[in-house]
C-alpha cells in the first residue's frame, strides 16, 4: 500500500499514514523536544523575536495594499495610509513600533548569549544563523527606512548608499549600481521596495529556520551553562534536566506574551513616535534632494555603529594604527605556531602601512566604513574569542560580568552620541568609546580567562514555583 | 539490492557527459544573471537627465546664496563680498587639500585658482559632502557657527565636515575631498550654464 502505519486516528491518522513528517517533525520541534527546566526571564526574548516577525509580516502585507512605490506618490500614501485608509494607522504604527521592538528584542536575545555563554560550543552555528539575522535586520531596517520618502529616509539612504563609495576603485560605480540612478531617486525606491518587502524577508525567514534548526540539534543552553544532554533518564533517554517544548514553554512563553504585547501596545498607542526616536520628526517633511535637515541621525538602533563611523577621523586614524600595531605584538607574543605567529605580523604590518600610507592614507572615509563594519562583523567571532573554562556568567569572576555591563554602557554611550550632533569634545568621547567596544571583543581572548571561576554543578539550579 | 556492474568505458562516457552538462548548465546560469545584474544600473531614462541647466546669478545679492537643481543634485551659486574673498585667502595652512589637487572628484582648469570659480565673486559647487553626500549648511559668518569657529565657510550636518568658501574641505575632517566645481560657463556676464563647459 505503501501507507505509514499510523498510531493517530481520525483525520490525523488518515494524514499521518500519508505525510508522516507532519506528526515527526511536531514531536522534534514541539512535544519531545526537551528543553531545561531553568529557564528565566532571558529566555523569553528569542520567542519574542518570533512573534515581531509575525507582525511585521502581516501588518506589512497590508501595507503594500495602500502603500504607492513611487516617488512622486510615496510620501502621500504613507500619509493617506495614516488619515484615511480605516485602521491605516494602527497597522502603519505596529509595523513602526515592530521594527523598534525587533532591534529591542534581538538585543536582549544577543546580551542574553554573551551573558550565559550560549554561543559556545556546540552552539557556534546556531550563534551565526542568528548573526546572519541580525545582518539581515538590519538591512531590512534600512530599505523599509526609505519606503515613506522622509527627509529622514532620503538622507539616510544617501548616506548609507555612499558608503559603498568609499571602497578603493569600484566604489563610486558600486554606489550607482545600488541607487539606480546618480543620486537617491525613483529607481532607488522602486528595488528598495522590492529588498524590503520580498527578498529580504525571504532570506530572513530560511535563516529563522536554520536558526531553530540548528538549535534543536544541539539543544538549548541555559542559565548554568550545563549540557543537559550530559545526564540522560536511564530508562526514558531524555535529559534529567528537560521538560517537554510544548506545553511546558509554549505557556511559559504565552506568558511573557501577554506581558510583552501590553508593552508593545502601550507603547503604539501612547507613545508610537517614542520622542522621535521610533519615528524622526523629520521624516514628517517630504524627501528635498536639495537641503539636508539640519540634524540627521539613523533611527536609535543604528547609532552606536554610525558613532564608529563619525569618530574615525584623521587624528584618530594614528590611534588605531598605534592599536593595531601594539595588537599584532600581543598576539605575536601569544600565539604558539611560527607560521601563525608571522603571518599575523605581516597581515598587520601591511594594514599599519595601508593606514598610514598610500592612496588610503588616514582616509577617514574608508577607514571609517571598514571600522563601522567590523563593529558589527566582529559578533560573528565570539563563539571562539571567548575562551572561558565556563559558559555562564554566574561560574566566572564576577569582574567578567563588570566587564560585560561596562559593554553595555558603552554601546548606550555610543547609541546616545549617534543621535547627537558632533562636537570635538563629543567626538573624543565616541573615540574612547570606540576603543573600548573594540577591546572588549579583541582582549576577550585574554581577560574571559582570567580571574577565579566557581565550580560549575553537575545538574542545573531549578527550584520549582 | 543487487549491484550491476557496468563496464569502465561506458562509465567514463557517462562521466563525461555529465560533467559537460554541468558545465554548459552551470555557464548558462551564469549567463542568464547578466541582465538581472544589468538592470541594477541607471535606465536610459535616468542617463538622459542629466541635461545642463541655466541659472541667473545676477539677481543674487553680495553674500547671499542661490540653490539650483542639476542632475538631482543641488549646485550652489555663492556671491561672495569682497570680505568673503578674503577669508578664504587665510585658510590654507588649514585645510585637506588647499590646491585642489586630488583627483577623485577633479577641479576644472578654469577653477582651478585661488577662488576655485571663473569669477571671483562667484562660486559654483556641487553642494554635495564628499563623505556621504549630505548637503552642508551655510554659508556662516564669523563665529556663526560653533564648529567653523572664526572661519566663514559651510558645515555638514551629517557628520561635521566643514568648508571654507571656496568649498574646501579643512583638515582633520570625515570629508576627504572638496566640493566639487561642475563643469560650467558664463553665458553672459550674468547666466550661468551648469552641466557644460565646452567652448562653442
Amino acid at each position: 500500500m505503501g501507507l505509514h502505519k499510523t498510531e493517530y486516528k481520525g483525520l490525523l491518522g488518515w494524514i499521518d499514514a500519508r505525510m508522516p513528517t507532519l506528526m515527526l517533525e511536531y514531536k522534534k520541534h514541539a512535544s519531545e523536544y526537551y528543553a531545561p527546566k531553568n529557564f528565566n526571564f532571558w529566555y523569553y526574548f528569542g520567542a519574542f523575536a518570533m512573534t515581531v516577525l509575525v507582525i511585521q509580516i502581516v501588518t506589512g502585507i497590508f501595507l503594500v495594499m495602500h502603500y504607492k512605490p513611487d516617488a512622486r506618490f510615496a510620501f502621500e500614501s504613507v500619509e493617506y495610509i495614516m488619515r484615511d485608509v480605516p485602521g491605516g494607522w494602527f497597522i502603519r504604527y505596529m509595523h513602526s513600533t515592530g521594527a523598534s521592538f525587533f532591534f529591542i528584542v534581538v538585543y536582549l536575545h544577543m546580551f542574553r548569549g554573551l551573558l550565559y555563554g550560549s554561543y559556545r560550543k556546540p552552539r557556534e552555528l546556531v550563534w551565526i544563523f542568528g548573526c546572519l539575522i541580525f545582518l539581515c535586520l538590519m538591512g531590512e531596517a534600512f530599505f523599509g527606512y526609505l519606503l515613506p520618502w522622509g527627509q529622514m529616509s532620503y538622507w539616510g539612504a544617501q548616506v548609507i548608499v555612499n558608503l559603498f563609495g568609499a571602497i578603493p576603485l569600484v566604489g563610486p560605480d558600486l554606489a550607482i549600481w545600488i541607487r539606480g540612478d546618480f543620486v537617491v531617486s525613483d529607481a532607488t525606491l522602486n528595488r528598495f521596495f522590492s529588498f524590503h518587502v520580498i527578498a529580504i524577508p525571504l532570506v530572513l525567514l530560511g535563516l529563522a529556520v536554520a536558526h531553530i534548526l540548528a538549535l534543536h540539534d544541539v539543544g538549548s543552553n541555559n542559565p548554568d551553562g550545563i549540557e543537559i544532554k550530559d545526564k540522560l533518564d536511564p530508562k526514558t533517554g531524555y535529559p534529567l534536566d528537560g521538560i517537554p517544548f510544548h506545553p511546558y514553554y509554549t505557556v511559559h512563553d504565552l506568558f511573557g506574551l501577554s506581558l510583552f504585547l501590553l508593552a508593545f501596545f502601550a507603547i503604539m498607542f501612547l507613545a508610537p513616535e517614542m520622542g522621535g526616536y521610533f519615528l524622526e520628526w523629520n521624516n514628517f517633511i517630504p524627501a528635498d534632494p536639495l537641503t539636508t535637515p539640519p540634524h540627521i541621525a539613523p533611527v536609535w538602533y543604528f547609532t552606536p555603529y554610525y558613532s564608529v563611523l563619525r569618530a574615525t577621523t584623521e587624528d584618530f586614524m594614528w590611534v588605531l594604527a598605534a592599536g593595531v600595531a601594539a595588537y599584532a605584538i600581543l598576539l605575536f607574543v601569544a600565539l604558539q605556531k611560527p607560521a601563525v605567529k608571522y603571518t599575523v605580523l605581516i597581515v598587520a604590518l601591511v594594514l599599519v602601512a595601508l593606514m598610514i600610507g598610500g592612496p588610503l592614507k588616514l582616509d577617514p572615509k574608508f577607514w571609517g566604513v571598514v571600522l563601522m563594519g567590523l563593529s558589527v562583523m566582529i559578533f560573528f567571532a565570539l563563539p571562539w574569542i571567548d575562551q572561558a573554562p565556563v559558559k555562564s556568567m554566574r561560574y566566572r569572576p564576577l569582574w567578567h560580568l563588570g566587564v560585560l555591563v561596562a559593554f553595555v554602557l558603552v554601546f548606550f554611550v555610543l547609541g546616545y552620541l549617534g543621535t547627537q550632533q558632533p562636537t570635538p569634545g563629543l567626538t573624543y568621547v565616541a573615540q574612547a568609546g570606540t576603543l573600548l567596544y573594540f577591546a572588549f571583543f579583541l582582549l576577550m581572548p585574554w581577560w574571559s580567562r582570567a580571574g577565579d571561576f566557581k565550580p560549575v554543578p553537575d545538574r542545573v539550579i531549578f527550584s520549582a514555583h | 539490492m543487487s549491484s550491476v556492474a557496468v563496464p569502465g568505458p561506458i562509465e567514463g562516457d557517462r562521466r563525461s557527459a555529465l560533467i559537460s552538462t554541468c558545465v554548459v548548465a552551470g555557464a548558462g546560469t551564469v549567463a542568464t544573471a547578466t541582465p538581472f545584474l544589468l538592470s541594477f544600473q541607471p535606465s536610459e531614462r535616468a542617463k538622459a537627465a542629466g541635461a545642463p541647466v541655466e541659472a541667473d546669478v545676477g539677481g543674487i545679492p553680495p553674500g547671499e546664496m542661490k540653490t539650483v537643481e542639476w542632475q538631482g543634485k543641488p549646485v550652489w551659486l555663492l556671491h561672495r563680498t569682497p570680505e568673503m574673498l578674503e577669508s578664504i585667502k587665510k585658510t590654507d595652512a588649514r585645510l585637506a587639500d588647499p590646491k585642489s589637487d586630488r583627483t577623485a572628484y577633479p577641479t576644472p582648469k578654469y577653477a582651478k585658482n585661488e577662488f576655485r570659480s571663473i569669477k571671483p565673486e562667484f562660486l559654483v559647487v556641487v553642494g554635495i559632502c564628499s563623505h556621504l553626500g549630505c548637503s552642508p549648511k551655510g554659508p556662516f559668518g564669523a563665529g556663526a557657527n560653533p564648529q567653523l569657529g572664526e572661519d566663514l565657510g559651510f558645515v555638514c550636518p551629517c557628520h561635521g565636515s566643514t568648508f571654507d568658501l571656496a568649498g574646501r574641505v579643512f583638515k582633520n575632517k570625515p570629508a576627504p575631498d572638496n566640493l566639487q566645481v561642475p563643469p560650467y560657463k558664463f553665458l553672459s556676464d550674468t547666466v550661468v550654464l551648469i552641466g557644460d563647459d565646452s567652448k562653442a
